[in-house]
């Protein structure tokens, strides 16, 4: 028997992602929006742009910037209300998104512009922001933003020593658990975010982000379906 | 040797290889990298010969010179006006460009003021601005009607092969249209008949890419328009 089978709190296998649903267009004004759901964690993506940027001194002469937005709904943890507006980690989190996402999008076309992307955390059950890129590059793709690839982003880690992919909120807490947001290039496989939170070592480390690569090829596959279905039906 | 993995016509998304091999050449809305030729949008594979083109599905009106568009004027200087056409940067009309002539020092508002919607053509783009002129046939000031948003990449089936689309919805509802390749449509005529008008333009920037949509178009104009004949019949008796 592999290890690999070993069964998980939620019966999950270590390398088997929460069930995935995703879709496109949800948010009508915008100029592209997408939803991603991995198991109890729901983020929105909404993008606006490209568009004038102002104030002025923020303006790219060079290329178009892009700006993101992470935020958590006050309803959307399960214990207490979220209390609403920025915080410490929401910002921290905003700026990484867009370091994750940036890579990949070609704005040259689109000097001293912007290009907005609202990313909303309806439910939360851990791996929000990796949801959050996940739907963030639907909603770019959506929007008609010349892009050099997606990004495809998941959770993995370290849980009673066992590399995992896609923690849960319970994983996550669980004593000397391992928890690292990864988001990836599917097609180049190059890293875009890199976030470890734990202690562990290089060859636990190398394994598990194999694992992770090999679980963001999934939601590449259901990103990729997701954006061809919609303009297949319309 | 070069080898081709999508289909003409075939949906695709960005990053998506397209072929492998320097036997094909990227061209619109794709790139090269290595030997691979990849996708930077999502839309509709068109391979004509070597060349591969997406036609995008999505995205903002990207401004080329020598086009019509309707926007709204925003703003004004002491010379220009600055013109929503609906893309990534404002464009700007020179009171040197518009037909009437305007006098050194007079007040622009005079002539376009805030929240008038004109059709106008793009005149120059770089990097820096997009201008606007008023100087040719049918562009003007447009006073009243409707004016409706459809996505730029589906004027061109509005419009029709030699403006055939367009002049069947002309001709059998005579309403006054125009259609700036930003993806603002003006409508002016009978109220009932506008009505009917932006239905059918409505359609068809929901149908565009299916086959067969001028003959549908010919006969739901005809099928709207006996309908609303009927209707005014009886009203008369």
């Amino acid at each position: 028997m592999k290890e690999k089978s070993k069964a998980r709190i939620d019966g999950r296998t270590n390398d088997q992602l929460r069930p995935i649903e995703a879709k496109i267009g949800v948010v009508s004004r915008a100029d592209g929006s997408a939803v991603f759901k991995i198991g109890k964690t729901i983020a929105y993506a909404a993008v606006y742009g490209p568009r004038a940027l102002h104030p002025k001194f923020l303006q790219n002469p060079e290329k178009g910037i892009l700006r993101c937005n992470y935020n958590m709904m006050s309803f959307s943890g399960s214990g207490e209300r979220v209390k609403p507006g920025p915080t410490r980690r929401s910002r921290e989190i905003s700026m990484v998104t867009e370091k994750a996402l940036v890579p990949v999008l070609s704005l040259e076309q689109y000097p001293n512009a912007v290009v907005d992307v609202y990313v909303e955390l309806l439910q939360t059950d851990s791996g929000t922001r990796c949801a959050g890129i996940s739907a963030a590059a639907m909603a770019l793709a959506d929007a008609g933003i010349p892009m050099k690839d997606l990004i495809s982003s998941v959770s993995v880690g370290l849980v009673n020593g066992n590399s995992v992919v896609d923690l849960t909120k319970e994983e996550e807490d669980s004593e000397g658990a391992v928890d690292i947001a990864l988001a990836v290039m599917p097609r180049k496989k190059e890293v875009t975010l890199l976030q470890l939170d734990g202690i562990l070592s290089k060859d636990q480390l190398r394994k598990t982000l194999e694992l992770g690569i090999k679980a963001c090829e999934q939601i590449y596959k259901i990103q990729q379906n997701t954006l061809k279905e919609k303009y297949k039906n319309e | 040797m070069g080898e081709l993995l999508i289909k003409d016509k075939e949906i695709v998304t960005p990053g998506q290889v397209l072929a492998v091999g320097m036997d094909y050449l990227p061209a619109q809305n794709s790139f090269r990298e290595g030997d691979k030729v990849i996708s930077s949008v999502i839309g509709i594979t068109n391979v004509s010969g070597r060349l591969i083109r997406i036609i995008s599905l999505r995205g903002k009106y990207s401004p080329k010179e020598g086009d019509t568009v309707i926007g709204k004027i925003l703003d004004m200087s002491f010379n220009n006006w600055f013109v929503d056409i609906d893309c990534a940067a404002d464009a700007v009309l020179s009171m040197r460009e518009v037909s009437e002539f305007v006098e050194r020092g007079a007040d622009l508002s005079q002539y376009y003021t805030f929240g008038d919607i004109i059709l106008v053509g793009v005149s120059k783009v770089t990097r820096s601005a997009i201008e606007l002129s008023m100087r040719g046939p049918g562009l003007r000031k447009l006073f009243g009607g409707v004016l409706l948003k459809v996505n730029p990449s589906k004027v061109p089936r509005i419009i029709g092969k030699q403006g055939s689309m367009i002049n069947t919805i002309k001709d059998s509802t005579g309403c006054k249209i125009s259609v700036g390749q930003n993806g603002f449509v003006w409508i002016q005529g009978e109220p009932e008949k506008e009505l009917i008008a932006v239905d059918i333009i409505n359609l068809i920037s929901k149908e565009a890419h299916k086959e067969g949509l001028t003959d549908k178009i010919t006969g739901l104009l005809q099928e709207k328009l006996g309908k609303q004949n009927e209707r005014e019949k009886q009203s008369k008796d």
